[in-house]
């Protein structure tokens, strides 16, 4: 045998009428070509892909991780009794304590031989409302009287804007909100290496401000609002949407009726949501009287939203369980119902369950909608007080949040917005993470 | 007609016939898949259907358990009696005809869940049990009936899908008779598994005809041969011949079972 193999190529290729198998036929090399081509198309699709989101992340990172820092002025400040004592005396309090801080940053300047001048109205301009802040700690806090205490003070918006290079000098035009010559102070304050950042809790904790105070808003109760949105949606749309396939892809007889459902239902997947949004302020708000802005409102109507895509979802993993297990079912004696809950329905959980979260992923970062119902360009001022306030008060969503936000005039919003997105995509990849995680737990082996 | 005489006379002469059908007509959509077949299958009997692919015989063997009913397309008339009840009655519960016969499908399909609960499915869904103790009998009383008992005690609470396919097979049997059904019907039961699994369930299935009125439809003649006391011929929808299963295969009275048989036609 090992003689024969030996011998095989020094003979001359034998003349079939297929050739030589070691040289590529011209048709051969056409189909190889081809192969080549076709996968050079597919690297170069998900090259582009790549790069694009590479772009996108990189963009939303760089843009949105400021808005999780903000810069701040520690300040180590000590009141004696005498100077509480006195403060509390005086009618105007808190500019009373507005000005003790003064004397003592100046101080803290002219030991740093740091020399320029500043007043109370300064000290506002750049780091709020200084005093109140000061007399409401002293006020809660009687013991650290005539102890060293440091402060952490939030800066503005504008402050932080500067120390980014993102304002400079010539485009301040004295005002309201920040003279040229509080720069001074600024830069005197970094020299004296009391200002620095730190991480803003309040971004995502707090709550939304008014158009004058970027640096002071948060995302905290948007995402609240949010929160009771996804629970309304999921608590409706996946009973709901089950029930409805279920019922549509084990019982309902196939006729033209249920093929007119089929049909629309598909179509509703293709709506575009802002009809949603349309059909809520008419049906939910005009009609039914439910409050504006409320979540409530914003959760039916992403219901609506929804509905369809779990339908879908839920009848394509309906139908992916093998005849074979319905067979077996009914075979035993199971009837319809117990065929289908017992062996189908555990069956197709995983792609019931992928179906819906990427049904309330969709849901969650949908803001067409919620523009119809009053929730964009509602400032999320308040946090709910219970359950009940949390579905019936006026709130903001998330991505509501952001539009609003992005549509200031207020430069300083923007970064807010990008922060948003990222506390968004956070939220997001979660919720497909879970979704994973619960496809891979509840998979079965075959 | 006269070839079919001695059919009838045979049939008359049967003391206990279990299942019998009447002028069945069987039509998916247009098509008409069984043409008046009359047949009486006895009791304690392997009774095999034979036949070319798409003659009929698993569409004949489905009707016995109203498995037909699931596909919406199909109409069944004529008479199919159990014991003598029509089970296509209108007061027959198809699932309840289910739990007094059986079925065994082609694909070996046991549920993804332990092999315990397999076996035990159909007697907790029929209340055949009163507590666990009684429900482990059933359970081992079941597998040991398909010859399983032996290689699934120590992993009862394993997978019944990770068994090798005769394994699963015989598992697949072992739930059919979980349920105490009175007739069995197998749909080509071996034709996914290898010749020593096959002898295993052929084996089974002789044992099996103590207790039930086994029907199996098969694609091998061997095997009807083996395993069967009565065969069917059925061929184009028709139902050509059916008689003791030695006679069929050495003396057939109709020329198309003679060529099916001999291996000029299928």
């Amino acid at each position: 045998m090992t003689d024969a193999a030996t011998d095989m190529p020094e003979k001359a290729p034998a003349q079939t009428a297929h050739g030589s198998l070691l040289s590529e036929s011209p048709l051969m090399k056409k189909r190889n070509a081809a192969e080549a081509r076709f996968k050079m198309y597919g690297i170069v699709a998900i090259t582009f892909g790549l790069a694009f989101l590479i772009f996108l992340t990189f963009s939303i990172l760089r843009n949105g991780i400021p808005a999780f820092t903000h810069t701040v002025v520690n300040v180590e400040f000590t009141l004696t009794q005498e100077q509480f004592d006195e403060a509390e005396s005086k009618m105007l309090k808190t500019a009373a304590y507005t000005d003790i801080f003064v004397t003592n940053i100046t101080e803290t300047f002219q030991q740093d031989g740091l020399d320029v001048a500043f007043d109370a109205d300064t000290i506002e301009r750049l780091l709020g409302k200084v005093g109140g802040n000061l007399r409401e700690f002293y006020r809660e806090n009687p013991d650290q009287i005539g102890q060293p205490v440091t402060f952490e003070l939030s800066a503005a918006s504008r402050v932080e804007r500067y120390l980014q290079g993102k304002l400079t000098r010539d485009m301040v035009v004295d005002g309201r909100f920040l003279e040229a010559a509080d720069l001074d102070v600024v830069d005197a304050m970094v020299d004296a290496g009391i200002i620095g950042s730190a991480f803003d809790w309040n971004f995502i904790t707090g709550t939304d401000t008014g158009v004058d105070n970027p640096g002071g808003a948060g995302i905290g109760v948007s995402v609240i609002g949010s929160f009771f949105m996804m629970l309304i949606v999921l608590l409706l749309s996946l009973p709901i949407g089950v029930a409805a396939s279920i019922y549509l892809e084990e019982f309902a007889p196939k006729n033209r009726w249920t093929d007119l459902i089929e049909v629309n239902i598909s179509n509703l997947a293709a709506v575009p949501s802002i009809v949603f949004g349309i059909l809520g302020l008419a049906v939910f708000i005009q009609f039914a009287h439910l409050p504006q802005s409320a979540p409530l409102v914003g959760g039916l109507v992403l219901t609506l939203m929804t509905l369809p895509t779990i339908v879908i979802s839920t009848r394509a993993s309906l139908k992916s369980v093998p005849p074979s297990i319905r067979d077996a079912a009914l075979g035993v004696g199971a009837s319809k119902m117990q065929s289908v809950f017992h062996h189908v329905l555990p069956l197709a959980m995983p792609g019931i369950l992928t179906g819906t979260i990427i049904g309330l992923a969709q849901a969650l970062g949908e803001t067409a909608p919620l523009l119809l119902i009053g929730m964009v360009g509602y400032v999320a001022r308040e946090y709910p007080d219970g359950i009940a306030s949390g579905l019936l008060d006026p709130n903001s969503a998330m991505p509501a949040q952001i539009y609003t936000w992005a549509a200031r005039s207020d430069e300083a919003f923007f970064e807010k917005a990008w922060g948003g997105i990222i506390i968004l995509m956070i939220f997001l990849l979660t919720m497909n993470i879970i979704a994973i995680i619960l496809r891979r737990k509840f998979e079965r082996r075959w | 007609m006269k070839d079919m005489i001695p059919v009838d006379r045979k049939m008359s002469t049967m003391q206990d016939s279990k299942i019998s059908a009447r002028g069945v007509q069987v039509y998916y959509g247009e098509t008409h898949a069984i043409k008046d077949v009359s047949v009486e299958i006895a009791d304690n009997t392997v009774t095999a259907f034979i036949g070319p692919s798409g003659c009929g015989k698993s569409t004949f063997l489905r009707c016995i358990n109203r498995m037909n009913d699931t596909i919406d397309t199909a109409r069944v008339m004529g008479d199919i009696l159990i014991d003598g009840e029509d089970i296509y009655d209108p007061r027959v519960d198809p699932v309840q005809l289910r739990a007094k016969v059986g079925m065994v499908f082609q694909k070996p399909n046991p549920f993804p869940k332990s092999i315990y609960d397999n076996v035990a499915y159909g007697p907790k869904i029929h209340g055949l049990a009163r507590n666990k103790a009684d429900l482990d009998e059933i359970v081992e009383k079941s597998l040991r009936k398909a010859a399983l008992w032996e290689e699934a005690k120590d992993r009862l609470d394993k997978p019944g899908t990770g068994l090798s396919g005769g394994q699963q097979q015989r598992l697949c049997i072992a739930r059919a008779i979980a349920t105490a059904p009175e007739v069995l019907l197998m749909d080509e039961p071996c034709s996914a598994l290898d010749p020593i699994a096959t002898a295993q369930v052929e084996e089974l299935i002789d044992e099996l005809r103590q207790s039930y009125s086994v029907v199996i439809v098969t694609h091998s003649m061997q095997q009807a041969a083996r395993v069967s006391q009565k065969t069917a011929f059925f061929h184009l929808g028709n139902l050509v011949e059916y008689d003791d299963t030695d006679k069929i295969f050495t003396n057939p009275q109709d020329p198309r079972t003679e060529s099916y048989i001999s291996g000029r036609i299928g």
